[in-house]
């Protein structure tokens, strides 16, 4: 008698820490719930589902690299990063590979900077191939199923194919040996080469703290209508336009410049978080990739994303309704933006604030240390979780071989 | 092919060129082959004097045969901006795999501008609503803390005056206004008429339109008297209807401030608020004297009694209600105005109505949780003469001082009236035509300086001030008066038998006066 009340008693408490959310929004304000195409699995907790073994790899794959540029940690591609140090501590990790329903790789491939703070991939391909080879040598767990069950996080431009050029990047293709590992990556677009069916899609790193550190009252009304701050020519290697984002951006610019709806420049304002609080739209346009950090940084203050990039892969796309929640324009209706969104009814544009000032959306897209529940390392582990349990041809046969090491360019093959 | 080489080396400026892969044996002859290219479109782009792109060289070059439909590309500079074209590359290297196909191919688009790139003034206009819309939404969810605002339960007493017009429109817009569910409870003396019907159906709030048998009677102190059996039966209304929300006190003749709205918001059972004071008169000449007596009342004794003109709450230091302001009437002592048309300074009661609001809840019959320092309102006993709100207290100390502890004056009191046996158009609708007519004149000045007026009375009119214009016509000694006091036309003028002209300025000066009273 006495235990069962202690268990109640324990229960409660579980269940009222478990719904304090650690990233405080002002105010209640009146939210409705998502549910994506996979249901409603936002607040899903992965532990118990299923289980990660960290490989141990020599530090010249990660620490020290990290050590050589702490610039890593605030970067847009600082996911890779943070994600193995969440799993190494994470209820998830199990220290017996036998059990382990997914392998992880902790390789940080994008953390060979330029002065100016871009990553350069011209390394990342060797440096893969070389981790890949090292757990091929020391542990039986790649072979057995040439990396099906292995999950690798490559936040790079255009994921696993390893160049910031697009054109490059498609003639590169996907590493060869990653044609059957599960890829983490931020890249999306339908119909890509360098998205794998069955990536996970994530978004870049937004640090929490600075922009919880920039929120204002909400009831600060919203006077801007739309709002976008970045380049719209790229005029150090597209100086003509045309090759940068496709032209979209230059088309906004040349469409909209003069139009008082539209507070669109180039500048770097220090206000830029307070800014898109008070902003109802934010333009998300593509760049040289179709992804932006700008989709998390609207969606965390509130303001809908009007996303230009023909046939993007939005961050959790299963788990998240996108197209309730943002507005999609094609890039070659840019010229008639302006008509497209005063055109939207204001009652669904109100659900889209609605759907936005859900809680579980803004963690969604955050990677907050320490994790918290609902966050993107969450949603990784739940998007991982769902693809379970391992289809049988994961399993190869003994003497089965399917990848081909030698495959792609020769200076690959270099050792790293 | 080549365009890709030629890709690859107009684009490896992007970041430093540490491109290990070079195919270097077999492109050699076609990287000197580009060169070779490179330089000649170098002097061409000097000889022409703007930067020439090779693609356009490569393009003029190339045979007619290639079916690819690429256009020349986009130069921001050029004047004629392009209007639709067809954004593909497909010299460049194609974007998929053979599967499925996509719409975005890579390489060079043309950046699509519309034919004319300016605003829309209707679009603003619906971006606009839309941007409204959306700030109501914020403040509804976020304005008032978060908490449900509560209806406001005004409470208008008013009769069929001449001046009612121009009262009850006041109280109305400011009603119309205040972003909260408005229940006005309007009590009419001498019974519901449809002239006040019919100013309050425009409001557009519900209304409840009640009558009281008494007539209003002609002294400001029986007036006030009547008044608050009026104020008393609206509140019976309230408790009747069961009406929720905050109660407050509309006089029509006061003007209210959108923030008193949304402070009273804050009461929790009866609050205070601070109310200006406006003791206007008619009499230019006695509100001077009148203010130099207070100066000099100020000089002989110790200013214990405050000279602004303000009634409400008064705290201590630490927010906490001592006792009230009172608006000193000392200065117009026996010069005060007895009569409705008066001309003289009205004076308030000690603590008018208006200063407080109420939760409507008081005035219930259940006292579900209301306090005990209130009085049950069911039993108030009218006839014992209930002179201020406080009456319904039991402790008068447990009011909440509202408006950062009467700080804040967030409305004007005011009385200004009519001659009581002013007439005027019913419903303002000037239907049979009018007695008098003026014939507009050419200018507007005189021609005959006017003549000193002889009563009493005139020399009231004259020391008004502003805007008097004399009526340039045969000597007529009309005046006009901005002020409330209305008189009978000296009419010296021939009748004319003229349309009344209210356009010109001449007429509508003769116009707006109040020669154009018919009987009710």
């Amino acid at each position: 008698m006495k235990l069962t009340s202690w268990v109640l008693i324990f229960l409660a408490c579980n269940l009222a820490f478990s719904t304090i959310s650690a990233f405080r929004l002002s105010r209640s304000q009146p939210t409705e719930r998502i549910s994506g195409s996979a249901g409603d699995v936002l607040d899903d907790n992965p532990v118990g589902r299923l289980k990660v073994f960290v490989y141990e790899l020599p530090s010249k794959y990660n620490k020290k690299i990290l050590q050589k540029d702490p610039r890593c940690l605030t970067h847009m591609f600082a996911a890779e990063i943070y994600m193995q140090r969440f799993l190494l501590s994470s209820p998830v990790r199990t220290l017996n590979p036998e059990e382990a329903d997914w392998f992880y790789v902790p390789v940080y491939t994008t953390c060979d900077l330029t002065p100016n703070g871009l990553p350069l991939p011209f390394k990342s391909p060797r440096m893969m191939r070389s981790a890949i080879q090292l757990i091929a040598s020391n542990w039986p767990y790649w072979n057995r199923t040439e990396g099906a069950d292995h999950f690798f996080v490559v936040p790079h431009d255009f994921g696993a194919c390893f160049h910031y050029q697009e054109e490059k990047a498609i003639g590169r293709g996907i590493l060869p040996l990653l044609q059957r590992a599960t890829l983490v990556q931020t890249f999306g677009q339908r119909n890509h080469v360098c998205l794998k069916e069955g990536s996970i899609t994530v978004p870049p790193y937004a640090p929490p703290q600075k922009m919880q550190s920039h929120l204002i009252p909400g009831k600060t009304p919203r006077s801007i209508f739309v709002y976008f701050r970045g380049l719209f020519y790229d005029v150090g290697n597209d100086p003509e336009g045309g090759y940068y984002a496709r032209g979209a951006r230059a088309a906004v610019w040349e469409n909209f410049k003069d139009n008082p709806l539209f507070d669109i420049s180039t500048e770097h304002p220090t206000t830029y978080y307070e800014d898109m609080q008070r902003a109802i739209f934010c333009l998300c346009p593509l760049g040289w990739a179709p992804w932006s950090p700008r989709l998390v940084e609207a969606v965390i203050f509130g303001c809908i994303p009007v996303i230009i990039a023909d046939d993007i892969v939005l961050p959790f796309a299963d788990a998240i309704p996108w197209e309730d929640i943002g507005v999609f324009v094609d890039e070659k209706d840019v010229p008639y933006l302006d008509t497209i969104l005063t055109s939207i009814p204001p009652e669904v544009i109100l659900r889209k604030q609605r759907l936005l000032a859900n809680p579980s959306m803004k963690q969604a897209m955050l990677f907050p240390q320490p994790a918290q529940p609902g966050d993107a390392f969450h949603q990784v582990l739940n998007g991982l979780a769902r693809k379970l349990p391992h289809d049988r041809s994961v399993y190869l046969r003994p003497g089965e071989k399917l990848l081909n090491w030698t495959a792609g360019p020769v200076a690959d093959l270099k050792p790293w | 092919m080549k365009l890709s080489a030629l890709h690859q080396s107009y684009l490896n400026r992007r970041r430093s060129p540490l491109d290990s892969s070079a195919d270097a044996s077999s492109k050699s002859f076609l990287a000197v082959f580009w060169l070779v290219l490179h330089c000649l479109c170098c002097l061409i782009s000097l000889l022409l004097g703007f930067r020439f792109s090779r693609l356009v060289f490569f393009f003029l070059v190339s045979t007619p045969s290639s079916t690819n439909l690429y256009s020349p590309p986009f130069r921001p500079d050029l004047p004629p901006p392009r209007t639709d074209l067809n954004p593909h590359n497909a010299t460049a290297v194609e974007a998929k795999t053979s599967s499925s196909s996509s719409r975005v191919v890579v390489g060079r688009h043309g950046i699509l501008i519309r034919p004319w790139p300016h605003p829309d003034p209707v679009e603003v206009m619906k971006a606009h609503r839309i941007i409204e819309r959306v700030q109501r939404e914020q403040k509804a969810v976020f304005g008032s803390g978060g908490k449900s605002s509560r209806a406001v339960i005004a409470v208008t007493p008013t009769y069929a005056r001449t001046f009612q017009a121009l009262h009850l429109n006041g109280v109305m817009h400011s009603l119309m206004l205040a972003p909260y569910d408005v229940v006005w409870i309007v009590v009419e003396a001498g019974g519901a008429s449809n002239e006040t019907a019919s100013i309050i159906a425009k409001s557009g709030v519900r209304t409840i339109h009640v009558g009281f048998d008494q007539r209003m009677p002609n002294t400001w102190e029986d007036r006030g008297k009547v008044e608050v059996l009026m104020r008393l039966r609206a509140l019976r209304v309230v408790k009747e209807e069961k009406l929720d929300g905050v109660v407050m006190f509309a006089d029509d003749s006061n003007m209210h401030s959108m923030e008193f709205f949304d402070e009273i918001q804050n009461v929790k059972w009866f609050g205070a608020v601070s109310v200006g004071i406006l003791a206007h008169s008619g009499n230019a000449e006695e509100m001077v004297m009148s203010m130099d007596k207070r100066r000099e009342m100020e000089k002989e004794e110790s200013s214990s009694l405050s000279s602004l003109p303000v009634q409400g709450p008064a705290c201590n230091a630490t927010d906490k209600l001592i006792g009230w302001h009172v608006f000193n009437t000392l200065p117009y002592a026996g010069k005060s105005a007895v009569y409705i048309d008066d001309v003289a300074a009205v004076l308030p009661q000690k603590l008018e109505w208006c200063g407080f609001v109420l939760n409507s809840r008081i005035l219930w019959d259940e006292a579900e949780s209301k306090p005990e320092w209130v009085k049950e309102f069911g039993l108030l006993n009218e006839n014992e003469g209930v002179e201020s709100p406080l009456s319904l207290l039991n402790d008068p100390s447990m009011v909440e001082p509202l408006g950062s502890c009467g700080r804040q004056v967030l409305l004007w009191w005011l009385r200004v009236e009519a001659r009581a046996d002013s007439k005027f158009p019913p419903g303002w609708v000037i239907d049979p035509p009018l007695e008098i007519t003026v014939a507009a004149k050419r200018t507007p000045w005189p021609d005959v300086p006017p003549e000193p007026p002889t009563k009493k009375k005139d020399q009231m009119s004259l020391s008004q001030g502003n805007n008097v214009v004399v009526i340039p016509k045969q000597q007529q000694q009309q005046q006009q008066q901005r002020s409330s006091k209305v008189r009978k036309p000296k009419r010296r003028s021939k009748r004319n038998k003229h349309e009344a002209k209210p356009t010109d300025t001449t007429t509508q000066v003769s116009s707006s006066t109040k020669h154009h009273q018919e009987r009710n």
